[in-house]
């Protein structure tokens, strides 16, 4: 068998694989094709027996409704500005508490984890009242900073147990190493963990994020002011009782809510590299 | 690097706290400093764009009149408005001037959360609102007393709308608001209208509650009984009418689309406006999605509620109410009673494409105009009565855990009416005695 039969053969056995890529990318993009659709459809194509993919009439006018009737540019900077607080924040401290929980293992360490998983079987809306009046008192109603403190709050048991999950990945035998060769422990743990750490902390930095930039019902009962609603709170303004929605700009105005967050995933997706730690104790 | 890191992370939370100064806790609640405007909150939940605009320039209006009382309007969503009032109640910060619609009243007024508006209406507001509207915001005060704990301002009834074109062509009697289809003469009519593919009616009930309870008073149905101050399910002769001839028209008739049973409300306009069905029951406001949406060329009608032994239908108000912790309550209602006057409630009504409780509204000559059906929708105004579930305690627990699996069970043909009967009354009597022991 020749060099190109062999190489034709192997692209061959790829094909399946890329029409399966194929089909997995057009599953995923499949929501946001639609909405685009519909963003750009009048309300008479929209209520068509038989759907079209591309509208027979494109208009913006659902554009020009969506910016027109409510304030979308400000309230997407303010989603923005309480998500990356939020996920900075949620980083910054659960990163060496992540690092403790996974090198020092004791009593204390289990019932910290023990915690954390209890932490996360409690319904939201069962403490959301005392959450309130906690917050009420602390004037941090109506206001964005009080949003990201519960954020932050939510956020937090599950960032930890994530990053404990990377942390546990490095090999404890680099740090030895480290050590062996003089670094000190506060060394050890910038010089050599942190860089190992990077893709982990940039899934938990898109974790926090997302769950933030999408989060509704504590921005509900916390945020009151027009002036501070978050992006969520303005986007349900579009939909009536019953599931009846104004489908046309509600389309056009979720299709820029996902413009902001697909921009931060691009720029920080890059840093999500696998198999940094590869072969780093191999003799 | 990691200084520019630390500095972006220091100056995000910066700006966190910059943005977020929108004024801490109980804006609109907080006492006047003397000279300085009152400042109301008014959470309005309306979304339609018409009605957006109507109550954003009422409330403009109001502002530019009142310089002394100054109103920020709120958006809302119906979706959560409940879980946004209880946690806003509880915590004391619940804007002045609330939209809800009654049946969420009770439960408030009866906690405690509502002004009762009772010795505070002024008198042209009163009279132009009928008694039977003002009985849908009237509930117990937890402690036996009766209050008004809203004003009522738009209604809702159940029409049909037609495509005209099968409708002419079927050749039956086209009902009028003076002498509307029976429920016979429906039934007929849609049996008429069923061939080549094309069936006469649609039945969209994925929510059948409220859809049937209100259409069975049209033979007296009430559903819920009272005996010595005890409230039970009762579902007899009466309540079942409904029940059996919508069955019937599904699986006897063959009249109505079954692909439309599992559909909610909106949902088969498509095959509507595609001629496969003729009628189409359902609520006033329904018509703002086919005049917005229907075909260039397509013509439809809006016909009159039907009868039974009455043409009596439930209804529930949406409602403007005042906050019990409000600071400012008798500004509140000043300004709840120049929005809600007849000009104004004209305006709100065309806006939502519902039905004002002003009789002075009602008369304008936007609400009886021919065009888009608004001449028989306004006119079905006069068989709303209060529906007989809203002053039910247990209802919302009824509706959703017994009524609507049952309901849908029972349209989808799989149990019978007696089935569907026995359910409706022992679970649900098992509900409603756990509110009131």
């Amino acid at each position: 068998m020749t060099v190109t039969t062999r190489g034709r053969s192997a692209g061959l056995r790829r094909v399946p694989q890329y029409l399966a890529l194929l089909a997995y990318v057009v599953f995923l993009a499949f929501p946001l094709l639609w909405l685009l659709s519909t963003a750009l459809k009048t309300p008479r194509e929209m209520a068509l027996a038989d759907p079209t993919w591309i509208p027979r009439e494109p208009t913006l006018a659902n554009f020009a409704d969506a910016f027109g009737e409510q304030d979308l540019v400000g309230a997407a900077t303010r989603s923005l500005v309480v998500a990356l607080a939020s996920s900075v924040i949620t980083v910054v401290i659960s990163l060496p508490a992540a690092y403790a929980m996974a090198r020092y293992r004791g009593l204390v360490n289990r019932i910290a984890i023990g915690w954390v998983l209890v932490s996360q079987v409690f319904p939201f809306i069962l403490i959301i009242i005392p959450l309130f009046m906690i917050l009420r008192d602390m004037e941090l109603v109506n206001t964005l900073p009080g949003l990201v403190v519960v954020h932050v709050t939510f956020t937090l048991p599950f960032a930890l147990w994530m990053l404990q999950g990377y942390v546990r990945a490095v090999p404890a035998e680099l740090e030895e190493a480290a050590a062996m060769d003089g670094a000190g422990r506060i060394r050890t743990i910038v010089g050599v963990v942190a860089p190992l750490l990077a893709p982990g902390v940039v899934a938990t930095l898109l974790f926090a994020f997302i769950s933030s930039w999408n989060e509704f019902l504590f921005a509900l009962v916390i945020l009151q002011d027009p002036d501070v609603m978050t992006l969520p709170l303005t986007l349900v303004r579009f939909t009536g009782p019953e599931g009846v929605a104004r489908l046309g700009p509600l389309a056009a105005a979720s299709l820029m809510a996902t413009i902001p967050s697909l921009i931060f995933f691009a720029i920080i997706q890059r840093r999500l590299k696998s198999g940094l730690m590869a072969g780093a104790v191999k003799g | 690097m990691r200084m520019k890191s630390a500095l972006a992370a220091a100056a995000i939370v910066a700006l966190a706290a910059g943005c977020g100064s929108g004024g801490g806790g109980d804006k609109g609640g907080s006492k006047a400093e003397p000279g300085e405007p009152v400042k109301l909150n008014f959470l309005s939940l309306a979304w339609q764009k018409e009605s957006v605009a109507a109550n954003k320039q009422i409330v403009d209006e109001w502002n530019k009149a009142n310089p002394t009382i100054q109103v920020t309007y709120v958006q809302g969503s119906w979706d959560n408005v409940n879980d946004q009032l209880v946690t806003q109640f509880a915590g004391g910060t619940a804007p002045d001037v609330i939209h809800n619609d009654s049946p969420a009243l009770s439960g408030f007024a009866s906690d405690g959360y509502l002004l009762d508006l009772s010795d505070k209406l002024p008198a042209e507001l009163k009279s132009d609102i009928p008694q039977k509207s003002w009985d849908t915001v009237t509930f117990d005060d937890g402690k036996g007393k009766q209050g008004v704990y809203g004003v009522p301002f738009l209604q809702e009834s159940q029409v049909i709308i037609a495509n005209k074109k099968l409708l002419d062509g079927a050749g039956v009697r086209i009902p009028t608001p003076d002498n509307p289809w029976t429920w016979d003469e429906f039934s007929a009519a849609a049996k008429k209208m069923t061939k080549g593919g094309t069936f006469g009616v649609a039945w969209p009930m994925k929510s059948p509650v409220n859809k049937t309870l209100n259409l069975a008073l049209n033979f007296g149905g009430t559903f819920f009984q009272t005996t010595d101050g005890k409230t039970t399910v009762k579902v007899g002769p009466e309540e079942k009418q409904v029940l059996q001839r919508i069955h019937d028209q599904l699986y006897k008739d063959k009249s109505a689309d079954p692909a439309a049973l599992g559909q909610g409300t909106a949902d088969p306009l498509p095959a509507f406006y595609s001629g496969k069905f003729a009628l189409l029951p359902a609520g006033v406001y329904l018509r703002q999605q086919v005049a917005e949406q229907a075909p260039k060329g397509f013509e439809w009608v809006t016909l009159p509620p039907l009868k039974g032994t009455t043409a009596d239908q439930g209804a529930v108000s949406q409602t403007l109410s005042v906050a019990q912790d409000s600071k400012h309550p008798d500004e509140a209602l000043k300004f709840i009673s120049y929005f809600l006057n007849p000009t104004n409630q004209a305006k709100l009504a065309k806006g939502d494409w519902l039905l004002p409780t002003s009789v002075k509204a009602a008369s304008d000559p936007s609400m009886t105009t021919k065009e888009n059906g608004w001449d028989v929708a306004t006119a079905s105004a006069k068989n709303l009565v209060v529906a007989p579930f809203l002053k039910v305690n247990g209802f919302d627990e009824w509706k959703s855990k017994v009524a609507t699996p049952a309901l849908q069970e029972y349209f989808a043909n799989k149990i019978s009416i007696d089935d569907v009967a026995k359910k409706l009354v022992d679970d649900g009597n098992k509900v409603l005695e756990r509110y009131q022991r």
